[in-house]
């Protein structure tokens, strides 16, 4: 007898389709897998054994062939172990097949019968609607996760008994509670109102999140470069409701999410001695590197000048088209990799450079360290502050501004980009490039007199100069300022990446 | 002008030959280069001494005259009237003379009152700023900046003076069309754009170590005056020092905070009588006479009162953020005046977003 079920596999963070058939005859007691699975799959053969007898189900002591179709596509990992169940438990006749045909099914299978907790279900869930399948079992943990697509039913079970049941007609049982509000709260979102003191590296992040602009902090150990750092995701707009899915099903696939829906935009911290692959994706199977894992959100490289030069590289095509297509054997995967980048490092060797008593570094050594930095990267930094130690004053007294009406600050200029930028392919002022800058960032007389002079000056590269007036452009927009003001305009060369002249020579 | 004379060509052939065996001597390289050829394979050549003796006698001074045309290199010899006049002053003045740029701007330069600008090359940011406007006051005063090329000090004197749109001349210690350090290579083109860069040694000779203190007695015998900006105790600057000393040229120093190692040299240059140089008018005071050539005045638009507070705060040497809230400005119109002061002349900045004053 043949049994069919759908299930999908995970590629990358895409599901592809794949057909388990099952196929009972008679003949001498055996178990074959085909269809290009990888050795997990095939190891699916004991565990599927084990957990029908355990789950007080018949296996069919016959011949039993599994094929899972399409034949080219890898198939990897566990997931395909219910629907394998499942399929046997249809073909010889314990559960009806008629009633498999609008399911699909997903999950690992215990030895004793439970369905394990696996990653991946909100991408499975995203594949199953879009093949128009109506009814998903999922392993009872993932199921909030996969009720976030809608028009699916979706039925979270701890076992296989219990999957077979529900296939059978009993009801899906209900979606399991989220947990108390009590537990998220303390994890509370880190808030800029925690700050003392830093009132220009908190301008600084607030221009990046407005404009989208990546930001290098860059001051002694110690004065609060990381801190700073880990209040930006904190004042970027809410995402919406497509991007949580988008950050979720992502944060699912690696296996770094529990529950429900992602609400906050992701903050990823790779220590520098990640490799390319851990930075942008690879590996085989590929899994999405840091770089996707910040997908719409921050992600911060900390200490940057430790990173390894071909690490930082590897950034390039990330942050330039807001995707990694990594290509392994006849395959390509798209990863997406749309992330604000903010950097911190030290101003020399031994940190402490421009507090004169302190550092004891010479031009040659801040050379070298400088040269440490990726140029093709830092020419993707639109902002430079410098992160200073906070005066006693500072620190007595109290927080400049709290992340909420920052978060409201941005939000509004990012309206009026939208307003403006409006068919022109870039979101934000960061995105804009050259011929956008031309028709859409208007200074006024003294802004355009400061420029020039600014300019004529060699204070400004011809690339420099484009990037003073995206930064501009933002400052202005978070001013409310139709036109680039000469304030807006010298704000901007404040913060500006400076090509160092004596060592440019 | 007629290029090198034989002789002298033989001589720097004999050099860039004998480069490995001087550098025995670099201790006392300055007596061993006023030997004469036979004396020198002599006491250095050891067991190919007579190699050395008949390969000089053999070598092709027409094949030497192409690499040097080859090479663009202008050559002057000692034998040239054209030859700079203050060379003549050392026990061994280098025999010829390789030139990129341009060799009338060198003679012209030589014919006046350059001024050497060196120092340490793990210089501090306040000596390489204070390099820096020396040079580029001193290169619009007229006066031409001579200085090694080398990180730090030298570097910085050098683009000062292409920034302040004077010419400049770099005496480097290998062949003038590479540049030293290599990674000077982009200062190097504007050097030779601008001014000019020169050396006593042949094109394709490898840079050794007696060069160094070899080029540092080229650089105090050409100029006029001899300025150390920011020097260590054992750093190469003192040596020029030491020759300029020898050939009676005025020598200046700039003063350096007493905590700092860098500074050690050129403070105790000041203690034992150097000219004190608090800017470029005593430098111009020392070479022509109190008063007599007065350095450009301070074209620099005047400051508001805020502005002027700004200023002393990060000349009192604190960091943006703190000059900032000291002066009492908000942190968006405070950028804006820091750029103000940059826009005006008053400051620059620097690498890591701070912000270091221009005297």
């Amino acid at each position: 007898m043949l049994a069919r079920i759908a299930t999908f596999a995970i590629d990358g963070v895409d599901p592809r389709q794949v057909w388990v058939e099952v196929h009972i005859r008679a003949g001498l007691p055996a178990f074959a897998i085909v269809g290009l699975a990888d050795t997990a799959v095939r190891e699916s053969r004991d565990r599927i054994h084990s957990a029908i007898l355990n789950s007080k189900f018949e296996f069919p002591s016959k011949r039993i062939t599994a094929n899972l179709a399409p034949a080219f596509l890898r198939k990897v990992g566990p997931g395909f172990d219910a629907a394998l169940a499942l399929a046997v438990l249809a073909a010889s006749g314990q559960i009806p097949r008629d009633a498999l045909a609008s399911y699909a099914v997903f999950g690992e299978l215990s030895l004793g019968g439970e369905l394990r907790d696996s990653p991946g279900a909100l991408v499975v869930a995203e594949g199953a609607r879009r093949a128009g399948l109506t009814r998903l079992i999922v392993p009872r943990e993932r199921a909030r996760e996969a009720a976030l697509v809608e028009g699916l039913e979706v039925a979270g079970v701890p076992t296989l008994r219990a999957a077979a049941e529900v296939v059978r007609g009993a009801r899906p049982p209900e979606l399991p509670e989220a947990p108390p509000a009590a537990a998220r709260q303390l994890a509370a979102e880190p808030d800029l109102a925690d700050v003392r003191g830093h009132a220009l590296p908190m301008l600084a992040l607030q221009i990046a999140a407005a404009g989208g602009h990546n930001l290098l902090l860059e001051g002694p150990p110690g004065t609060g470069k990381t801190m700073l750092a880990r209040r930006l995701p904190s004042i970027l707009p809410r995402m919406t409701r497509a991007e949580a899915i988008e950050v979720t099903r992502i944060h699912s696939v690696a296996g770094l999410h529990a529950d429900g829906l992602i609400g906050r935009r992701p903050f990823r911290a790779p220590h520098h001695t990640i490799s390319p692959a851990g930075l942008v994706g690879g590996g085989a199977p590929p899994r999405p590197g840091e770089a996707t894992l910040a997908h719409r959100g921050v992600l911060f490289l900390d200490e940057l000048s430790e990173f390894q030069r071909s690490t930082l590289d590897a950034l390039r095509q990330p942050l330039e088209d807001g995707s990694v297509a990594i290509v392994r054997g006849q395959r390509a995967l798209v990863f997406p990799t749309k992330f604000m980048l903010i950097a911190a490092t030290n101003p020399c060797p031994c940190g402490f450079a421009g507090i004169e008593d302190r550092c004891n570094c010479g031009e040659a050594d801040i050379r070298r360290h400088r040269r440490k930095l990726s140029g093709p990267l830092l020419d993707r930094m639109d902002l430079l502050v410098d992160v200073g130690r906070p005066t006693e004053r500072e620190l007595t007294s109290g927080p400049i501004t709290s992340s909420d009406s920052a978060r409201r600050r941005v939000a509004e200029a990012r309206e009026r980009q939208r307003a403006r930028l409006d068919g022109t392919g870039a979101l934000c002022n960061g995105e804009m490039d050259a011929r956008t800058v031309r028709r859409h960032v208007e200074l006024d007389e003294p802004a355009e007199q400061a420029l020039a002079h600014a300019y004529s000056l060699g204070a400004l590269s011809a690339r420099g100069r484009h990037r003073v007036l995206r930064v501009a452009r933002t400052i202005a927009d978070l001013e409310g300022h139709g036109r680039v003001t000469h304030q807006d305009l010298l704000t901007a060369l404040g913060l500006r990446q400076q090509p160092d002249l004596a060592s440019a020579a | 002008m007629s290029g090198a004379c034989d002789g002298c060509l033989r001589r720097t052939w004999l050099l860039g030959r004998m480069a490995g065996h001087l550098d025995h001597a670099r201790a006392r390289i300055a007596a061993v280069l006023e030997l004469d050829d036979g004396e020198l394979i002599a006491a250095l050549g050891g067991e190919l001494a007579d190699d050395l003796l008949r390969d000089r006698d053999a070598v092709d001074i027409g094949l030497q005259r192409d690499r040097c045309s080859e090479a663009g290199l202008q050559l002057v010899c000692r034998c040239d009237p054209a030859y700079p006049v203050r060379l003549r002053d050392l026990a061994a003045p280098p025999r010829v003379l390789h030139v990129v740029g341009g060799l009338d701007r060198l003679l012209q330069a030589a014919a006046g009152d350059p001024v050497a600008i060196v120092g340490s090359r793990a210089a501090s940011p306040y000596g390489t700023g204070v390099a820096r406007s020396l040079g580029a006051a001193l290169g619009r005063a007229g006066v031409t900046v001579l200085s090694g090329m080398a990180h730090g000090i030298d570097a910085a004197a050098h683009v000062g003076a292409l920034d302040g749109g004077a010419p400049t001349i770099a005496v480097l210690p290998g062949p003038p069309d590479r540049p030293y350090p290599a990674s000077r290579r982009a200062l190097h083109r504007r050097v030779v754009a601008a001014g000019a860069a020169v050396s006593e040694l042949p094109p394709g000779t490898p840079v050794r170590r007696w060069m160094f203190p070899a080029r540092n007695r080229i650089i105090a015998a050409l100029a006029a005056m001899t300025v150390v900006v920011e020097a260590g105790e054992r750093s190469g600057s003192l040596v020029t020092a030491a020759f300029a000393q020898q050939l009676a040229r005025p020598i200046g120093a700039v003063p350096g905070q007493i905590t700092r190692p860098q500074a050690a040299g050129s403070n105790a240059l000041l203690a034992g009588g150097a000219t004190v140089v608090r800017g470029p008018q005593d430098v111009l005071d020392a070479l022509f006479g109190a008063g007599v050539r007065s350095a450009a005045g301070d074209d620099r638009p005047e400051l508001t009162e805020e502005l002027a507070v700004l200023l002393a705060g990060l000349a009192d040497g604190h960091g943006t953020s703190t000059a900032l809230v000291q002066a009492g400005y908000e942190p968006d119109e405070g950028l804006a005046a820091l750029a103000s002061l940059e826009l005006a002349g008053y400051v620059r900045r620097e690498g890591g977003g701070r912000y270091a004053v221009i005297p």
